[in-house]
Order: structure tokens, then C-alpha cells, then sequence
């Protein structure tokens, strides 16, 4: 792989930008691999770079049945923050969180990551009551946080409505400055460039039709593409993971649900943090184009359609607009929705499960691509080490039948 | 948005009107206290989830106040048929594979 740099991008301006290397191969398929990634997102792509970087696990195959950061990973709001309730799960972001920091050089690809704080809004009593707990327990863990009230929150955001007459007055917020967005198709892009630099086969346009068992044991996957052959499968599928795991005949805890997100036109800087309420179901943030990001919440019956009704993107809009009254004119650019995985406990699973050698990565739900280098990082080592990862071992598969459920309803909620 | 039949009010009303309350035909088990920590756990929350028909429960939150069943494609989003509580549904994934033209690529 060659170094991306300024003395680079100099030369080859010199070439007029004709003689860049391919970002990755487009190899075809081997007959057989150590490790096959079912899944060519974020989730995935960073679940190969860190199997081949920090375990030295290279003869690695990512299939893809479309194209590379197609799916989830290009249709969120981006937001990246760590502030959730529990001690697992806080240890789980925080760690993602950690690995945001450096991502960018350690992967030699501008992932734009803005640490440009995103605050939690609450609007009623029993909200801010929620709030105070979730800091506390926030800096308990040693993650950043602080509670704000209106005049503080106005501070930060001039362009809030704060008039305590709305039908949700804004009382105060949670605020965790570490917390930020990324660029999305960069970090997809970053992660698949630096898995194939170790040599990982990145497949794209070749989707997996059956999981082929023997025994109890995964011997590969069938695929468009023909027979590949590996003793371990890794489904990193999101939306997608129940008809993965009904292949063999397995059953999650998993529903799939369209999750819609939408930009307005370009417009001057205006918000320069994140802004976030789980009560209205609203999140606006501005793109560094300009477009005002906007997320809505997830329809409530199971789909796989990749779009969104319009009553729920009303209901965001009516949300937004109250908020931010000078938004009303702001003409809506673009809408789409993606198919997220939510699980009962608003938790990931990241798990062995009863066949060996198959893994599922799963769960996300509505807020997976604040953890991708975390999910990649840990699922990696429960991959190379048939082992949970100390910070994945809480997110089993297995806690369904324990009961060691982690709620994180009240900090993962719908907003991400 | 869903334009639902409710087989209780014999009309056809706008989503808003109902609520989801998931996957249908899911017995609770006779005796809780007699089956295995697994069998429990997938009656709370294991679910088919399937990428086509499903059959599901809806609630006429603002019609009747009923439970129902609808059956439905969840990559389309065609509804095939709603029906009441305790009936069974007429059209199933087999039931349709079986009446898709022979030959069918697909």
C-alpha cells in the first residue's frame, strides 16, 4: 500500500491525479480461507483489519453481496459519543471511542473525525432526573460528562428555542464534549484499504446464499460466486442477520426495523455540535458541506425495504421545527432508511454461538457506527481467540437465557 | 405508510390508527416454571424475523381496541391478508412458493 501524504498528493498532481493505486484489489474468491466475514460495512471491514493487524490473521475473505459500506454504514447520522448508562456497555464505547482518537493515522485515511461534543437534551423533570443518573454513572466510568441547564445549553447552541411555553421545553442536557461525527464512506473506505493491505480479500457483488454445516461445524458459506471454504464464518450482517442465521436454522433475538435519516440543502454554518432528544425523537447536526443531518426514529412494525413512512419523518420534522424555529424554511434535500437490528435490550451481540466455528456481530440496532473500530477491534479477538474479548464477554448470545440483559433503552433509545 | 384491514370494524384505516405489537402465534407456555432457561428465553425474545411473509399482530389502538392478525411481506410490504384473533392464516411462505409459476428463476 502506498502512504497517503501531503509530499504524495503533490506528486501526483503532477500527473494530474491519473496514476493514484487502487484503494484495494478486487481479487477473485480462493477456495479456502482461515476466517470469512459475512458483511463488507464498517462492522465488517474493521472486524478483517484488526483480525489481520493485531492477530496476524491475513488469509481473511470480506464477502459482500453489493458494494463495500453500502449499507448501514452509509445511511446513518454519524454520530459518535460513548455516554451510555451501564458499566458494560460504557466500557464498550468508550473503548470504541478511544480507538476513534487515532484513527485516522493509524489507518492513513482521513476519517474526519470531530470531536465536536453532543449534547442529550431533556424536557421534563423525570428526563433531567434521568440525565443527572446517566452522568454519574458516565463519570463513575471515567467517560466525560456534564449536565447542563437551559441558559447553558442556549450558550452552546444560540439557535435552540429556548422558551419553556413549547409543548416540550428544553430544561436541560447532557454534555459530552469528547463526542463528535465522522465521515461514514471514509471509514468504511479506511478500514477496506487497510485490511487489504495485509492481504484480506475484499469480494464485493457476491452474496452469501447458505451457510454449509457438517456435524455441528461450519465448513463454508455457498455463494453467488461458487463454494468458499473456511472453518470459521463471521456474520457481520446488521439488518440482515436473522436470514443469516436462518440458513442454519438458528434464531436470534433480533427484529429488523427501517431506520430513516434525512439532509436538508446546503446552508451556512449554523450548529456546530451534535444535538440530540430521545423524548421528541430528533437529532440534527451539520455536515461539513453544510447540509443539516437529521435522523427520525425507526418504524414499528419488521421491514426489510430500506425506506420509511412519512408520518415518522412528520413527526421528527414537527420535533425539529420546534426546536429550531428558523429551520422551518430549510428545504429537505434527500431521505432514506436502512434496515437496523434491534435487539431487546437495545445491546449488541457479539458471540459464539451453538455451531462451531460460526460467529454472529449483531444487535447494533439504531446506533451501531459510533462503535465500528470498537466492534472490529473486539470481535477480532473473538475470532482469532475462540474466545470472547473481555469487553464483548457481557454481550453474548447468552444472556438472553441468564437474564443478564444490559437496558440501555434510556441512553441508546431510537436517537443515535 | 400501511393501509390496514381491520377484520373487526370491516374497514380499511391508516397505520397511524394502529400500533404493532409483533410476531403472531406465539404461545406462552403452559407451565413457566417447567421448561428450560432456554425454551423461556425464546418464547420472551427470539424471534423468525424472516425477509418476506410474516404474520403479525396489530392493535386498532384508535378504532375497536382489538388485537388482529395480519399477514404480510416485509421486503415489499404488501399486505396479503388480515384475520382475526385465534384463526389461522390461508397464505403462508409455502403456501405462496407453491403457487409461484413453475420454471420461475427466482
Amino acid at each position: 500500500m502506498k502512504k497517503y501524504s501531503g509530499f504524495s498528493l503533490f506528486k501526483h498532481s503532477l500527473s494530474h491525479h491519473e496514476n493514484w493505486q487502487a484503494a484495494w484489489r478486487s481479487p477473485q474468491p480462493k477456495k479456502e480461507y482461515d476466517v470469512i466475514i459475512i458483511g463488507g460495512g464498517g462492522h465488517g471491514l474493521a472486524t478483517a483489519y484488526y483480525l489481520a493487524k493485531v492477530h496476524g490473521i491475513t488469509n481473511v475473505a470480506v464477502l459482500e453481496k453489493g458494494y463495500l459500506g453500502g449499507g448501514n454504514t452509509a445511511r446513518n447520522t454519524t454520530i459518535v459519543r460513548s455516554n451510555y448508562l451501564w458499566d458494560e456497555a460504557s466500557k464498550l464505547y468508550d473503548h470504541s471511542l478511544d480507538l476513534w482518537k487515532d484513527l485516522s493515522q493509524d489507518l492513513n485515511y482521513n476519517v474526519m473525525f470531530s470531536q465536536r461534543g453532543v449534547l442529550n437534551l431533556g424536557h421534563t423533570l423525570q428526563d433531567m432526573r434521568d440525565i443527572e443518573r446517566r452522568v454519574n454513572a458516565n463519570r463513575l466510568n471515567g467517560i466525560d460528562g456534564v449536565v447542563l441547564n437551559t441558559a447553558e445549553v442556549k450558550e452552546i447552541v444560540p439557535v435552540i428555542n429556548d422558551s419553556q411555553d413549547i409543548r416540550y421545553p428544553v430544561l436541560g442536557a447532557s454534555w459530552q464534549a469528547t463526542g463528535g461525527v465522522a465521515r461514514h464512506d471514509a471509514v468504511a473506505w479506511g478500514f477496506a484499504r487497510g485490511a487489504d493491505s495485509f492481504g484480506v480479500d475484499l469480494i464485493q457483488q457476491c452474496e452469501v446464499t447458505d451457510i454449509i454445516t457438517e456435524e455441528g461445524a461450519v465448513v463454508g458459506v455457498q455463494t453467488t460466486q461458487g463454494f468458499i471454504g473456511s472453518k470459521k464464518v463471521a456474520c457481520v450482517t446488521a439488518g440482515n442477520s436473522g436470514v443469516m442465521a436462518a440458513m442454519v436454522g438458528l434464531r436470534l433475538p433480533i427484529e429488523s426495523r427501517p431506520l430513516q435519516a434525512l439532509v436538508s440543502e446546503p446552508v451556512k454554518p449554523i450548529i456546530d455540535t451534535v444535538v440530540m432528544s430521545n423524548a421528541v425523537h430528533a437529532y440534527v447536526s451539520q455536515s461539513d458541506k453544510g447540509d443539516l443531518v437529521i435522523g427520525a426514529g425507526t418504524d414499528s412494525y419488521n421491514g426489510y425495504g430500506q425506506r420509511g413512512s412519512f408520518h415518522i419523518v412528520e413527526h421528527t420534522l414537527s420535533a425539529i421545527c420546534e426546536l429550531f424555529p428558523m429551520f422551518s424554511r430549510v428545504r429537505m434535500n434527500r431521505a432514506w432508511g436502512g434496515v437496523v437490528d434491534t435487539c431487546p435490550d437495545a445491546c449488541p451481540i457479539i458471540s459464539k454461538t451453538s455451531i462451531n466455528g460460526l460467529y454472529f456481530n449483531c444487535g447494533w440496532g439504531t446506533g451501531g457506527f459510533k462503535a465500528t473500530p470498537g466492534s472490529g477491534h473486539v470481535f477480532a479477538h473473538t475470532l482469532a481467540h475462540d474466545e470472547a474479548h473481555p469487553f464483548a464477554a457481557p454481550f453474548s448470545l447468552d444472556r438472553f437465557n441468564t437474564g443478564h440483559l444490559i437496558d440501555e433503552h434510556g441512553a441508546a433509545g431510537v436517537a443515535h | 405508510m400501511h393501509h390496514i384491514y381491520c377484520p373487526y370494524c370491516e374497514e380499511t384505516r391508516e397505520e397511524e390508527e394502529y400500533s404493532y405489537t409483533g410476531e403472531a402465534h406465539i404461545e406462552r407456555p403452559k407451565d413457566p416454571a417447567a421448561i428450560s432457561d432456554e425454551a423461556w428465553a425464546d418464547y420472551l425474545f427470539f424471534r423468525s424475523n424472516p425477509r418476506g411473509i410474516h404474520h403479525e399482530m396489530w392493535y386498532h389502538a384508535a378504532g375497536c381496541r382489538r388485537y388482529f392478525n395480519v399477514t404480510r411481506n416485509t421486503q415489499s410490504y404488501q399486505i396479503h391478508e388480515t384475520y382475526k384473533m385465534g384463526e389461522l392464516p390461508t397464505i403462508t411462505a409455502a403456501s405462496l412458493d407453491q403457487a409461484a409459476p413453475q420454471g420461475d428463476a427466482s
